[in-house]
Parts: structure tokens; C-alpha cells; sequence
């Protein structure tokens, strides 16, 4: 669906107040926003620092304990700016910085997402990108650490992966630099020029597809649907996952249409 | 039939198992579930607490300590 202007303008001006108010990024114009994700200690702000160098800002994150880094780059004369996520094993929150990280890729709409993933450890690391693909297509794959599987001999065949996933994958070795430029020219083939991607999508079962189905009628009525994957939304519904319901709300009640729409009546609204 | 099931807290330093039940639902469930631990999953006990909690277990490469009450749920049987 094309958006009408007036909808586009409101739509820019609520994401950069989400941006700001949320999550602390204030973004200049044209700079592209890439949220770096991934399991601990897997080397994201070892790729943040390479790629930023002292083009930095830290604090936390707005009334949160935990550390938040943002810097940027440029790269064939765009600007990115790159926001260091906590480190998790999920997205289905459990703990502060699953929830930072988890709002940020739902709500914060990246322009990418770099999923940083362990080259010794793919099997546990791929839940997260899994979970990461489930809300944005935009995701590219950074398999770091590959001079650390060179070691343990393992040897990753790399297009296979890339041809399962359906999403850019990018091996690197961080700390020697090994690969960044690969990863800076896929996070601009995909923000800048637009080059698509086929995310794998896990089916569930019978049962709980039918049950989506039958949520998502109700799903697509909350404005809320046209920013978040309306069948994710869906699913953490049928999970009764209280905290994101929570903040579901707080997501809607910025929402710059349903807000005037609701001053015009005079009245509250509820999700 | 499927063989015997035990708790994954019955295990003792050593000993190897499978996977074959998650005997939780909801948040903690999930929990279980995103630190790898699905029916089929190879765990190791690698070593326990000196009051016997929590308990180390090698899970997909990674050394995981699970509280016992937690390791009650997950029943396996002895690879
Ligand atoms: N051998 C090798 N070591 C790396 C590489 N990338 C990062 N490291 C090392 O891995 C360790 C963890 O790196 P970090 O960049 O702090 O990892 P992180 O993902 O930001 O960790 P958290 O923020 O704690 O989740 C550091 O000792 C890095 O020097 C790499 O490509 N190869
Ligand atoms: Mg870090």
C-alpha cells in the first residue's frame, strides 16, 4: 500500500520521536540506523569499535542500567549509524536487555539489522537469528570469530547457509578486521539499494498456525500492524506474554495517527 | 515403548543423556528452550554444587548451571 503523504510525514516525525524518546538515538537526516544484535561475547562491540573507531557516544539506555554505545561511519559517502545492542541468547525477554534489545528491532525499525553470530557455536547462535527474522527481513548475518573455527577446523559452507537462511551472510574475524569491508558493502546493498531478502520463516504447528489465523484479523486492526509484523504480534499474544503486552500499549499510545484520531473524538483509547 | 525417563537432577557428573520431555510450561519453558535444551538435545553433567545446586551441564558447547528444581522438569533417558 503507498502511503499518502501526509501519512508518510507523521509516520517519519513518530519514528524519530520513538528514536528519541525511547531509545536516546537522535539521528541527523540521512543516516541509515543498524542495530548491531547478537549472543554474548560473540565480538558485536568488537565490530562496532572496528567499524566506528572514536566516532562514539555511550550512556544507557533512557531509565535503564545497561550500557548503550552508538557511533557511526560512513561508507561511499552515506552516513550509518551503527547502536550496540546488549547481548542475549532471545528476543522473548526474560531479563532488561532482552527486552532493550528485543523493543529496539521491533520497535526502533532499524534500517538493517547485523545478527553477529559465533563461527564455533552456529547451533546455539541461530536461535537468535531466527528470532530476529521472525520480526524484520532486513537482517544480515556477520559469522564472526572465523579465525577461531579455522583453529577448531571446522569449515562452514557459507552459500549453503546463505541460500537456507535466505539473508546476506558475511563471515568475519572482527578483531583482525577480516571481512568488515564485506559486511559494510551488504549493510549498503540492503539499506541504500534496497537488494531483498527471503528470510526463513519457522512453521509451527497445525494447531497454533490456526490460532494465528485466527488472531490476525484482530492484530491488523491495531495501528500498531503496519510497524510490527503483525504475525508476531500474534504469536507473543497467544505466548499470554504479559510484559510485551504491556508494551505493546506504550508503542501504541505514541502512535501519531490513532493520537489525533482519538484528541479529535475527545475520548481515550484503548488497545 | 519409549525407555525409562529420569530428571535430568538425577544425573551424576559424567553421565550423558537425551533429551525427551520439557515438563514446564510458559515463561520458564521459553527459558529452557532459548538456552537450546529441546527433546533430542545431548546434555552433559559436568558437575554439581557442593550442596548438589546448581548443577553444570554441557549443553550444544556451552557449560549451562541449571538449578536442580529447574533440572527436575527435563526428563531424559541415558545415552
Ligand atoms: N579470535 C577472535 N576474537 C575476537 C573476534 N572478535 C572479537 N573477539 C574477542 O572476543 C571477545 C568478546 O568480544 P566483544 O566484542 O566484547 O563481544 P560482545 O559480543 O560485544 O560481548 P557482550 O557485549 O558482552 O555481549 C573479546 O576478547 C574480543 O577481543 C574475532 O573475530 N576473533
Ligand atoms: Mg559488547
Amino acid at each position: 500500500m503507498k502511503l499518502k503523504l501526509g501519512d508518510h510525514s507523521n509516520a517519519l516525525q513518530y519514528h524519530s520521536r520513538v528514536m528519541r524518546e525511547q531509545f536516546g538515538i537522535r539521528t541527523t537526516g540521512e543516516q541509515y540506523v543498524i542495530a548491531l544484535a547478537g549472543n554474548p561475547n560473540v565480538g558485536k562491540s568488537t565490530v562496532f569499535n572496528a567499524l566506528t573507531g572514536l566516532h562514539q557516544h555511550t550512556g544507557n539506555w533512557p531509565g535503564k542500567t545497561v550500557d548503550n554505545a552508538q557511533g557511526n561511519y560512513s561508507y561511499r559517502n552515506k552516513s550509518f549509524l551503527l547502536v550496540d545492542l546488549p547481548g542475549t541468547y532471545s528476543l522473548l525477554a526474560h531479563s532488561v536487555e532482552e527486552e532493550i534489545a528485543r523493543d529496539f528491532i521491533c520497535f526502533g525499525q532499524p534500517d538493517a539489522t547485523i545478527v553477529v553470530l559465533d563461527a564455533t557455536s552456529l547451533e546455539r547462535n541461530l536461535n537468535l537469528a531466527l528470532q530476529v527474522m521472525e520480526i524484520s527481513s532486513k537482517v544480515i548475518i556477520c559469522v564472526n570469530l572465523i579465525d577461531e573455527a579455522r583453529k577448531k577446523k571446522l569449515s562452514i559452507n557459507f552459500d549453503e547457509l546463505e541460500k537456507e537462511l535466505g539473508v546476506p551472510i558475511v563471515p568475519t574475524a572482527a578483531r583482525n578486521r577480516e571481512g568488515l569491508a564485506d559486511l559494510q558493502k551488504a549493510v549498503y546493498s540492503m539499506v541504500v539499494e534496497k537488494k531483498k531478502t527471503w528470510p526463513k520463516q519457522i512453521p509451527y504447528s497445525e494447531e497454533v498456525e490456526q490460532a494465528i489465523s485466527a488472531l490476525l484479523p484482530k492484530v491488523e486492526e491495531l495501528s500498531l500492524a503496519r510497524v510490527v509484523n503483525p504475525k508476531w504480534l500474534a504469536l507473543r499474544l497467544l505466548d499470554s506474554d504479559v510484559s510485551f503486552i504491556e508494551t505493546i500499549s506504550r508503542y501504541s499510545a505514541i502512535q501519531p495517527l490513532r493520537t489525533v484520531a482519538s484528541q479529535r473524538q475527545g475520548g481515550e483509547f484503548t488497545l | 515403548m519409549k525407555l525409562l525417563s529420569v530428571p535430568l537432577s538425577t544425573l551424576k557428573p559424567g553421565e550423558k543423556s537425551n533429551v525427551v520431555h520439557l515438563d514446564v510450561l510458559g515463561l520458564l519453558r521459553r527459558r529452557i528452550l532459548d538456552l537450546g535444551i529441546v527433546p533430542g538435545t545431548v546434555l552433559t553433567c559436568i558437575g554439581k554444587a557442593p550442596a548438589g545446586d546448581p548443577i553444570a551441564y554441557l549443553i550444544r558447547g556451552t557449560v549451562i548451571a541449571l538449578r536442580s528444581e529447574d533440572a527436575c522438569l527435563i526428563a531424559v533417558e541415558q545415552v
